[in-house]
């Protein structure tokens, strides 16, 4: 990570640069397909972490690149799952359309938010995140002849992924499905923070005042780049009511929203890896921890929270690159 | 219909004093330090505890229980702020959610680890119990003991903050913390001393509201939320601020359960978002 | 290809593996409860009575070793639950699941007892549908239509001809609602109001304030157990609105022992329908009360723990009449029409639909000995959930 200080280069050419795979990055994807070899019995854990990475990354689009912190995404996870959990409900288990409309669904509602969302900041920005999630999770709850209420929506069941791999009990399916939908929002993301978009958005991030005077119109940058990120939320929540066949409420929670922002900041905010790092070692540590002790594996995870922001201050990633930074 | 409008000014009202008292030490925190303590319900709960504990197993009255929870969750933070969360003033604020956060999810096992999960229960004296017929109207006697106790503490604060010397540190650092700096105040102390009283007058809300809400380990995180509502539609930094939005929220609350019961459950968080889109800054944000 | 290979490799090594586990006879049990989070409590109390059973039955059981292996869901996560259900077949080869304080995470993970053939012991999950969603889950706790359908009959033959209903806004609390007013009309009575409270309600007086509006002959209760059968009481108490002057019916979690505890005196009179009573006189339940509170410090045993209690003893039962043989087919055979005494009183196992059948207790709060408790006034015998087959 280093910023071009002395020699003016072209614009392009720096995010040219910036945008190119590094042997770390290879060598990342290569491991994320170990389970499958070595640890098939931890196949559902892995789906679960694919999902939660995903939902971590679509917030980190938003809180990382653009600044906008929130409480409330678990808004548009939720409705994402809930609209791939119904349509399967009411005879459409098609999952791979099914998905896309869900992302497409909850992008669309993104889009409506953000008019509401760009409109405050700061405290008032995560309070109005935190509301309106609130808000969609109470209409959840008294819509239960659509949804299910507390219960659950019950009866989904999803078709075979191309009509070939059925959704099998280890967990093989589920996790290859996902791990690929992440890879390809992945890839989408990496490209667009990584764009002048992207350029722009931290821009926004830095000094929101100043974007204005330098011509540009944050206010529709941030709107798009929110309604990018509520649909790739929509599709995470999408793939969680597919490969598990369950949708209930905690989906729409504000413990599930505040989770995500959690493991976001663990491993460190404005770089994609963060995100998947952040919710790898996040899940892991509580799965580890409530093994040994279900009642109490919480503090542990406060302890470890803590810990990386006393000794961490830039996230786990951030520490980690420091140290690599440094070697060189 | 007049009586019951009454009734439910009243219940709202004592409601909305129970969120004051337990959000009011982090309003005037937030505002100074612009520290964000998502730590502070873990303040009420342990007051709640401190009660509980100490008229369980003491067998000390209500009354000396309440000011026994102030002061055990003041100590208890000038503990906390002096060895963690002093460190932590010029991290950023997402390290201070994830700190403070991390410190929830301790405070919450301890909780466990100590009291169990089981729901705690407060005796009240007999004289707290029941309620009074004033005409038509029957009064909760708890509640109006509530708003009594509400309304002596904020007589005590704006007091405090208006004609003592520690009042004028305290707004000149909520004011311009850099200034007051400069001029050789010393903030951090200040700051010390109003987390320490914010945090007890948490430990005594969380007293009170055993009675109404209940204790179990995950008040904690119960209250985080409706602390957060009180104090951004409030207003950081102001006692008023979070004196006039406890009371808004806790009546429409009451009153729109009562006149609307079907959306009962939607209307704080609509009036959170109507209010914040409005003034962004809260009723009395200065800033 | 390659897939395939893998997973026959695996299934492979799983076979060795759970091949092996039979020859040391140890049986695993798979315990899926949310031992943190807001439901932490239900869950405690759910494994005590799980605990108390092992320690009174030893961990023997027709030559096996029972090995429990307990998973935490965090709260109602049905996700969790099912990924934990996976997790407990593939890695740990449980040879049954129990746990299940919630229904959203017993139908979570019921789809995983079918695929993977194994006993599912719901131990306390209330609602109606939970059993037809697996042919290996057994239910031993209660179902709500069951406990309120009867209330609802009983209440009419007791003379009440008015009512007004005040639930929780969420499934149990709208099931609690259905059977009760079911019941109750159906016997000829009249619903004249009917108000649902946010779940996570923290103040009632709003709603309280509305039945006192409607003066009604009598107010029909469920709220979720913890904190809010407490301030649900008192805000009642408040109003005036306590027995004789209205009739106050609900389901048994208002008048659970902290709750009493707490509203003391304004409890008198207070109505409740449950399928098990503290209180009750009997020898059987008198040694389990004792037990249990002399294990946990103190605390009384509630419907979770005699859920846990009578979910170990099936468990046992079932072990016994299979000789060993933990396979699901095997044991949901033998626990299908299975009936023995509980501390709760005589229960069985419905054939049809492997739910519960039990006696329903109708009890008053009454002052025995300086103390508030539960009187039991009338015991219905042999109540079959209402719903099961009503609906198809």
């Amino acid at each position: 990570m280093q910023t071009p200080v002395s020699a003016p280069i072209e614009a392009r050419d720096w995010l040219r640069r910036r945008s190119r795979w590094s042997p770390f990055e290879i060598l990342f994807w290569l491991a994320t397909l170990l389970p499958f070899i070595f640890f098939p019995t931890y196949l559902p854990l892995a789906n679960q972490i694919a999902i939660a990475a995903l939902f971590a990354i679509s917030v980190d689009l938003i809180l990382g690149y653009a600044g906008i912190v929130t409480l409330g995404h678990a808004m548009f996870f939720g409705l994402g799952a809930y609209f791939a959990g119904i349509i399967s409900v009411h005879g459409w288990g098609e999952p791979i359309s099914g998905l896309l409309m869900a992302g497409l669904f909850a992008g669309i509602i993104g889009y409506i938010i953000s008019f509401l969302i760009t409109r405050v900041q700061h405290l008032a920005l995560i309070m109005v995140t935190l509301g309106l999630g609130f808000l969609t999770y109470e209409l959840a709850n008294a819509l239960h002849w659509l949804t299910g209420g507390t219960d659950g929506l019950r009866g989904i069941s999803t078709w075979p992924v191309f009509g070939q791999f059925r959704f099998d009990m280890w967990g093989y399916t589920a996790y290859g499905y996902a791990l690929a939908v992440l890879f390809l929002c992945f890839l989408l993301s990496r490209r667009l923070v990584n764009s002048s978009f992207g350029l722009a958005l931290r821009g926004i991030r830095e000094n929101v005042k100043r974007m204005p005077a330098i011509g540009a119109d944050h206010k529709s940058h941030l709107r798009l780049i929110y309604a990018i990120s509520a649909a790739i939320a929509g599709l995470a929540g999408g793939l969680l009511a597919q490969t598990t066949n369950t949708v209930a409420l905690d989906s729409l929670s504000f413990e599930r929203s505040a989770d995500v922002v959690v493991m976001l900041i663990l491993g460190g905010t404005g770089r994609l890896y963060g995100a998947i790092l952040g919710t790898f070692i996040f899940l892991v540590a509580r799965d580890q921890l409530a093994g040994i002790n279900p009642q109490y594996w919480y503090f542990g995870i406060g302890m470890l929270l803590m810990v990386v922001v006393l000794f961490m201050p830039k996230g786990i990633l951030g520490f980690l690159a420091r140290i690599v930074a440094r070697a060189k | 219909m007049i009586s019951q409008i009454a009734i439910v000014l009243f219940d709202g009202f004592a409601f909305g004093m129970l969120l004051f008292l337990l959000s009011v030490g982090l309003s005037v925190t937030l505002g100074m330090m612009n520290f964000i303590n998502l730590a502070h319900g873990a303040f009420g709960m342990f007051g709640g505890y401190v009660a509980v504990t100490a008229m369980r197993q003491l067998g000390l009255p209500f009354l000396a229980a309440l000011p026994l929870a102030f002061i055990a969750m003041a100590l208890l933070s000038v503990i906390v702020e002096r060895t963690l969360f002093r460190r932590l003033y010029r991290a950023g604020e997402l390290n201070q959610v994830l700190f403070t956060i991390g410190a929830v999810f301790v405070s919450a096992a301890v909780a466990t680890f100590v009291f169990g999960t089981v729901q705690q229960v407060i005796i009240l004296p007999s004289w707290l119990r029941g309620s009074v017929e004033i005409g038509d109207v029957r009064f909760g006697v708890y509640r109006a003991f509530i708003i009594l106790v509400a309304l002596i503490v904020t007589a005590l604060l704006v007091f405090g903050l208006e004609r003592t010397r520690l009042g004028a540190q305290v707004r000149a650092a909520v004011d311009n913390q850099r200034m007051a700096q400069g001029l050789g105040l010393d903030v951090e102390r200040v700051f010390a001393i109003t987390f320490a009283l914010g945090s007890g007058l948490a430990g005594l809300g969380g007293a009170l509201a055993v009675e109404i809400v209940g204790l179990s380990p995950s008040f904690g995180f119960q209250m985080l939320v409706y602390v957060l509502i009180v104090v951004s539609v409030g207003g950081l930094g102001s006692i008023t601020g979070s004196f006039v939005g406890a009371a808004l929220l806790g009546i429409g609350d009451v009153a729109g359960k009562y006149f609307w019961p079907e959306i009962g459950s939607f209307l704080i968080y609509l009036m959170l978002v109507a209010i914040l889109l409005v003034r962004p800054l809260g009723l009395f944000g200065k800033r | 290809m390659l897939r395939r290979t893998a997973v026959a490799a695996v299934l492979g090594l799983g076979l060795a593996w759970s091949a092996g586990a039979m020859a040391q006879e140890t049986l695993k049990i798979g315990v899926i409860l949310p031992y943190s989070g807001p439901f932490a409590d239900a869950a405690n109390q759910l494994q005590a009575g799980i605990d108390l059973y092992l320690a009174e039955h030893g961990n023997e059981v027709a030559g096996r070793t029972i090995e429990l292996i307990k998973r935490d869901t965090g709260g109602p996560a049905p996700d969790v639950a099912r990924r934990l259900a996976q997790e407990l077949v593939v890695r740990d080869n449980v040879d049954i699941i129990a746990g299940f304080a919630l229904t959203p995470e017993a139908l979570g993970a019921a789809e995983i007892a079918t695929e993977a053939k194994k006993l599912m012991v719901v131990m306390n999950a209330a609602t109606s549908v939970v059993t037809e969603q697996s042919p290996y889950i057994v239910r031993t706790g209660v179902t709500i239509p069951q406990l309120n359908y009867s209330f609802g009959s009983w209440a009419y033959e007791q003379g009440i001809r008015e009512a007004y209903t005040l639930v929780a806004d969420y499934g149990p609390g709208i099931d609690a609602e259905a059977s009760f007013a079911k019941g109750f009309t159906e016997a000829g009575g009249k619903i004249v109001g009917a108000d649902r409270t946010p779940v996570a309600n923290p103040d009632f007086s709003a709603y309280v304030q509305r039945v006192a509006d409607a003066a009604p002959e009598a107010v029909y209760i469920f709220v979720p157990g913890g904190a809010q059968p407490a301030a649900i009481g008192k805000a009642l108490a408040d109003r005036g609105l306590s027995p004789p002057d209205i009739k106050v019916l609900a389901q048994g979690e208002l008048t659970h022992p902290e709750a009493l505890e707490s509203m003391g005196e304004t409890a008198r009179g207070i109505i409740t329908t449950f399928h098990y009573t503290l209180e009750r006189d009997d020898a059987m339940n008198q040694a389990y009360v004792e037990a249990y509170t002399a294990a946990n410090n103190g605390r009384e045993p509630d419907l979770f723990s005699i859920g846990g209690y009578d979910g170990m003893h099936l468990i046992f039962e079932a072990l016994e009449a299979t000789e060993g043989d933990s396979s699901g087919d095997a044991l949901i055979e033998a626990a299908k029409g299975m009936a023995w005494d509980s501390p709760r009183g005589p229960m069985s196992i419905d054939p049809e639909t492997r739910d519960v059948v039990q006696t329903v207790y109708i009890r008053e709060v009454q002052e025995v000995d300086g103390k508030m408790r539960n009187v039991i006034l009338e015991e219905i015998p042999d109540v079959k959930d209402p719903l099961h087959g009503a609906a198809k």
